[in-house]
This record gives C-alpha cells, sequence and structure tokens, in this order.
C-alpha cells in the first residue's frame, strides 16, 4: 500500500486548535498594543555589566523631563534593575480587562520589570518539568516579552526604551515580534573586549535590519583603556553619541537626547 | 499538528483534550469519515513546550487574560503583585462551593487571581451557578490549562 501522505498545509479543513491562528492573534495583540509608540529603541551592549541599564534609566528620566511620552520596557527578566534605577514606587499591580498599567517614576517614566512581579531575592523561575529546562525555558520567556509589550497598558509614547539583557537573543526575539526592526542604541565601555562583544551585537542587529542610532561610550575616565566607542563608531558609521564619566554631570543625558533621540 | 487519516485520506477533527496526570496532555482526534479516533499524548516536557508558547491545542472560548503566560508559569513570584479585585461583564457572578474555595485557596497567590478569574468567566459563559472541582476539572481540561 503506497501511503498518500501530504504536507500541513495541504490538510485545509477547519481546525480547532489553529495554532498558527493562535499565534498570529498573538502577534497583532502586540500590533495593536505598540500602534500608539512612535518608536521603539533597544538599547543593547551584547556585553554585560557595561551599564546599559544605567544608561536606559538615565536616558528615560532625560527624555520624560523634556516632554516626551516615554515608557521602558525592563527586558533583563534574570537580573531587573530598572524599577530601582528609575526610583519606582513600590506597589502592586492594577489589571484591567484588557491590561495592566504600568509603574510610573516621578518624572513620567512607564515601567514595566520582572522586578514588579518576583519576590524580593528570588530568581526567576517557572513551574514544569525539573529536567531538560533548556527545552522550553527560553519559549517562556521569550513569551514574557511578548506580554510585557501586548498586556502593558502602555499608552501614547514617544518612545518606548527596552533595556536588552547582555547577548543577542533578546533583542532577535523582540525584532521578530515587532511591526518593524527597533532603533538601536549600543552602549560599551573603553576596553577592546567590550568593543568585540558589542560588535557581534551591532553586527547582529544590523542583520536583521535595525537602525543603529549610535554608541554611548559608559565607565569613561576610570580604570577601563581603549577606544571602542571611536572603533565602533568607524566601523559602523555611526555617532558616538556620548562619553560618560563615573559620576555623570548634570545635563549629561540631556545632552544626548538632543543629540540623537 | 493536524492529522491525517490515511485510509480515507481525510484530515482527522479534534475531538476533545484531557490531563490524565504526570504533565500528560492527551488530545483525541476523529476522523469525519471512518469514525476512528486517535489520541496524541505528550510527555511532560512537550506540554510544557506547548503552554511556553502561549497557545492551547483544541483552541480556547474564553478571552486570553493579561499576562497570562507569565501568571501561570511564574512561580517566584510576590503573592501580592496584583490588584485582582476587578469584575468583568453584567450579570450575577457565580457562587463557589466550599470545596471550590478551599482548592482555590491552595493555588498560589501570585495567580490564585487569575486563576479564579478564568474558572468564573467559564462558568457565566456557560450559565453555571455554582463552581464545584467537578467544573474546576473540566474548565482545566476544556480551557488547557496545564501549567496551572
Amino acid at each position: 500500500m503506497t501511503l498518500n501522505i501530504r504536507t500541513y498545509h495541504e490538510l485545509t479543513e477547519a481546525d480547532r486548535s489553529d495554532l498558527p491562528g493562535q499565534i498570529g492573534s498573538q502577534r497583532r495583540r502586540v500590533a495593536d498594543r505598540l500602534a500608539t509608540v512612535r518608536r521603539v529603541v533597544a538599547v543593547l551592549s551584547g556585553k554585560g555589566g557595561v551599564g546599559k541599564s544605567f544608561v536606559t534609566a538615565g536616558l528615560a528620566r532625560a527624555l520624560a523631563r523634556s516632554g516626551r511620552a516615554t515608557g521602558v520596557l525592563d527586558a533583563d527578566f534574570n537580573g531587573p534593575t530598572i524599577p530601582a534605577l528609575l526610583s519606582l514606587p513600590v506597589g502592586r499591580c492594577t489589571l484591567h480587562d484588557d491590561g495592566i498599567e504600568p509603574a510610573v517614576s516621578a518624572e513620567g517614566v512607564r515601567c514595566f520589570s520582572m522586578a514588579l512581579l518576583l519576590e524580593d531575592g528570588r530568581p526567576l523561575a517557572f513551574r514544569g518539568p525539573e529536567t531538560e529546562g533548556h527545552v522550553w525555558r527560553e519559549t517562556l520567556e521569550a513569551a514574557a516579552l511578548r506580554e510585557f509589550l501586548a498586556d502593558v497598558a502602555w499608552g501614547a509614547l514617544d518612545e518606548l526604551l527596552v533595556d536588552l539583557p547582555p547577548g543577542v537573543q533578546r533583542f532577535q526575539e523582540l525584532t521578530e515580534l515587532l511591526s518593524a526592526p527597533p532603533a538601536v542604541l549600543a552602549v560599551t565601555i573603553p576596553t577592546p573586549e567590550s568593543r568585540d562583544a558589542v560588535r557581534r551585537a551591532l553586527r547582529a542587529a544590523i542583520d536583521l535590519k535595525a537602525t543603529p542610532l549610535g554608541v554611548v561610550e559608559n565607565m569613561v575616565g576610570g580604570p577601563f583603556a581603549g577606544s571602542a566607542a571611536d572603533d565602533l563608531a568607524a566601523e559602523f558609521g555611526i555617532p558616538v553619541l556620548a562619553r560618560v564619566p563615573f559620576h555623570p554631570a548634570d545635563g549629561t543625558w540631556e545632552d544626548i537626547v538632543r543629540s540623537a533621540l | 499538528m493536524k492529522f491525517l487519516c490515511v485510509e480515507c485520506d481525510r484530515q482527522m477533527q479534534f475531538e476533545e483534550r484531557q490531563l490524565p496526570g504526570d504533565g500528560t496532555l492527551a488530545a483525541a482526534f476523529r476522523c469525519p469519515t471512518c469514525g476512528r479516533v486517535v489520541a496524541l499524548l505528550t510527555n511532560p516536557m512537550e506540554t510544557q513546550l506547548v503552554a511556553s508558547l502561549g497557545v492551547k491545542i483544541g483552541g480556547t472560548t474564553i478571552s486570553p487574560q493579561p499576562m497570562e503566560t507569565v501568571r501561570g508559569m511564574l512561580v517566584t513570584g510576590k503573592a501580592d503583585a496584583f490588584d485582582e479585585d476587578r469584575e468583568r461583564g453584567a450579570g450575577s457572578s457565580p457562587i463557589w462551593s466550599g470545596e471550590a474555595q478551599e482548592r482555590l485557596a491552595r493555588v498560589p497567590g501570585f495567580v490564585r487571581g487569575m486563576v479564579k478569574r478564568i474558572y468564573l468567566d467559564y462558568a457565566k459563559d456557560r450559565g453555571i451557578a455554582e463552581i464545584t472541582p467537578a467544573v474546576m476539572d473540566t474548565a482545566r481540561t476544556d480551557l488547557g490549562l496545564e501549567g496551572m
């Protein structure tokens, strides 16, 4: 007997599960939520410990002070620090039928972070089988990113800054969820090690059609020596937006906002 | 996923789902021509992967809850993370039997509000006046609440 096996898409009868339809519905929910967001800016490095979250918070405060409606999505689910950096008030998340209200800083920055959900001092942990967690853990973190985008009532924003963890995976997930690639702001410290890691991340972002706004060099004037920002600017043809010292002077973040955002 | 009855050359139709225990998800499909039924059994990791995608085999009839996947899966969430005191829709709310209340009280605080809302919506949609453990079991199976 010859089996008449066909492809998935050749079976066209109504399917109650309609898993592609469910995925499509999830994506539409993201698009609908972000329809009132003028621009998504991914703050990316590829290197840990360079101060992405510090830069994100400083820029968000400056944007809000300049009158721009600003949101921050803390996409570092395992090490969320944005609420502390924005001095967010401690409180319960308010639920509505169609979403969750973001926390709002004194300057008016709207924020959502895993830190608002996790018990103090506890790591991010999901229910599930105790073995082979790698099979589904990244999928769950990608789902968390989707829900942070789609289910937080961001409202009308001029900029939604997305503070990414080290590496490029979360950036790739973000790009897949958005209807258009985000703008990218790269953060580095001066060292060649940081430069090399940021170079890979920037290359991955550009390969995904993202638009790099420029590079911010953080922790300048301290123990870290090198010319990472200048090297990256020359290689990618992007501006050095700022060189931020260990203790930024008043107006540092406003200067970046004026020059780049 | 789809199933093809090779003998009849017909796409099989989703029939029902069950959660028989130990993390297994069972989804039954019937051939509309010959009536043959096959059951797909997923192992716990496969069940978890489907739940992680935020999709339901067999579909669902109630609207997604805000942040449903995170709230359903996170085990280190703050018990008081959410202000859950909200009502949805018109009409009187179903009552909870004592046993159902006890069972609900055993749900971790972080997710309890959402689970309560899901069961309430399920009961309201079906005109169920009292939520009992049996209703909760049926809803859990019908709605694909593998992770809850």
